[in-house]
């Protein structure tokens, strides 16, 4: 997906795990994908490079679905879809 | 020759039973599951170990810890004394470190400051805590399992170790059919 495409999504989560290090960002959205149903767009704040690289493949293993990450002045704001 | 179909469909039923049950093994012995034996009593490598088991356990990877010697001193609780112990017991008991806010780093411990500056530094980076990593853990249904032989040798008491949801005692073997049947096995 495009950044505009991602800018107009629907958030029906949102984590701000800017202030954990791996890997407490992935420990925060485990936590938080429980409270939102399966079709909900999840958004993720995260400061570390790492996670970046993490949600993409634990999106893959869950079954859930990646729809990208925009780079923002110094964290990244990740997007994914709950199976 | 021939053979007679009925005794042809009996032999081909036995050879589809073995296949099933070669395959059912097979298939247990690649379960979604981590098994970590962890020996080292090391601050880092005990961190290590954390590290990965939360990561597994975010995508629902069943996480089996077996804990073993100098790991154990990880386990202790700060405060609890162990009753009933002989004089080597009492020493090991001194020496060792009492619980996992008190273990050395393997390298640049420099008689504790060493410890001291990468808590430092974990905290400032937002790396969680080692008190906070077992929390997550026990919250993730990762098990922790006590080698029983190294606690003795050690004297260490079951009174002694730490408050944990999902923690049991047992032998080398539970870590073997653990680590059998997952498909990722490390040490630590």
């Amino acid at each position: 997906m495009t950044t505009e495409e991602l800018n107009k999504l629907h958030i029906a989560k949102l984590v701000d795990a800017r202030g954990t290090a791996c890997p407490g960002p992935l420990l925060e959205a485990k936590k938080a994908i429980g409270s939102i149903k399966p079709g909900d767009i999840m958004e993720i704040l995260s400061a570390d490079e790492g996670t970046k690289v993490d949600v993409p493949k634990w999106c893959t293993k869950q079954g859930h679905e990646y729809l990208g990450t925009i780079d923002e002045n110094g964290y990244f704001k990740i997007y994914m879809k709950k199976k | 020759m021939q053979q007679e179909p009925e005794s042809l469909m009996i032999k081909l039923q036995e050879q589809i039973d073995a296949l099933q049950a070669k395959v059912s093994t097979l298939e247990n012995s690649r379960k979604d599951q981590l098994s970590i034996a962890i020996v080292s009593g090391d601050l880092d490598k005990i961190m290590a170990a954390m590290i990965i088991s939360l990561a597994a356990a975010t995508m629902d990877t069943k996480v089996k810890l077996f804990f073993s010697f100098w790991a154990l001193s990880a386990l202790r609780s700060k405060n609890v004394r162990g009753k009933g112990k002989n004089f080597i017991s009492r020493m090991f008991g001194v020496m060792l470190p009492r619980g996992k806010n008190r273990l050395k780093l393997s390298k640049m411990n420099m008689a504790g400051a060493g410890p001291l500056m990468i808590k430092h530094l974990m905290k400032k980076q937002g790396v969680l805590c080692i008190d906070q990593m077992f929390k997550d853990a026990g919250e993730l249904g990762i098990e922790i399992v006590v080698c029983e032989m190294s606690m003795n040798l050690m004297g260490f008491k079951k009174e002694e170790m730490m408050d944990y949801p999902h923690l049991s005692y047992a032998g080398a073997v539970t870590f073997v059919c653990d680590a059998n049947e997952s498909s990722m096995q490390l040490f630590i």
